[in-house]
């Protein structure tokens, strides 16, 4: 599974790098999660604002560092 | 050190997010540029109406998170309203336009005064006024 975590660095994408490491290992699947912090790169996902997470492709949350459940969710919605 | 944030990110603002309906008239165009002034001033952040109407699920889904979500309407068809509420999105601060004094034309040559007027009232219904 693919994993990428859009921003740049401030305090709610690290917050959510972070929460995504953990789901990751709690679900225990075989995942890469990446750190995007390339504006241009970032921008080719059209999200509107960031903290950004995409997984296989999809972008399924921006703007906001989700709840621990909704983060599962979405990584078990393309497992 | 404090850490400075640079990004796009609602890590100062937002958690407020701004859904004018962007209509075509000139009322609809004072809702769209309030919420292009209370971006650039902080207050929140403008989101897309259309993504939400277009059922974009990463749109909805980050839309419902937000700890207010405020809705302009130009005029009273309410599509902004009609739209979030669509979606399942709870408004919780809502303004209409025409219901601020301002007549619905289809000038857009916007005045200043009118866009100020709803930000301010915008702003005051936030607790930022």
């Amino acid at each position: 599974m693919d994993i990428k975590v859009l921003g740049p660095g401030c305090k709610k994408c690290k917050e959510l790098e972070k929460a995504v490491h953990k789901a990751v290992e709690e679900i225990g699947v075989d995942a890469v999660v990446e750190k995007v912090e390339d504006m241009d790169k970032i921008t080719e996902y059209n999200v509107l604002m960031t903290p950004g997470l995409v997984v296989n492709g999809k972008v399924k949350v921006f703007g906001r560092v989700p709840k621990h459940k909704d983060i599962v969710r979405y990584i078990q919605e393309e497992m | 050190m404090a850490e400075t944030c640079s990004c796009t990110c609602n890590c100062d603002a937002s958690e407020i997010l701004i859904f004018p309906c962007s209509g075509s008239s000139n009322v609809g165009q004072i809702a769209n540029q309030a919420g292009v002034e209370l971006t650039k001033a902080g207050v929140g952040k403008m989101f897309c109406l259309a993504g939400i109407g277009g059922h974009v699920d990463s749109f909805i889904e980050s839309a419902k998170g937000a700890k207010r979500i405020v809705a302009i309407d130009g005029c009273p068809v309410q599509c902004a309203k009609k739209t979030l509420e669509h979606a399942g999105l709870t408004i919780t601060d809502y303004i209409l336009v025409t219901g601020e004094g301002i007549t619905k034309n289809h000038d857009f040559d916007l005045q200043t005064d009118d866009v100020k007027k709803i930000c301010d009232k915008i702003k005051a219904n936030l607790g930022d006024g």
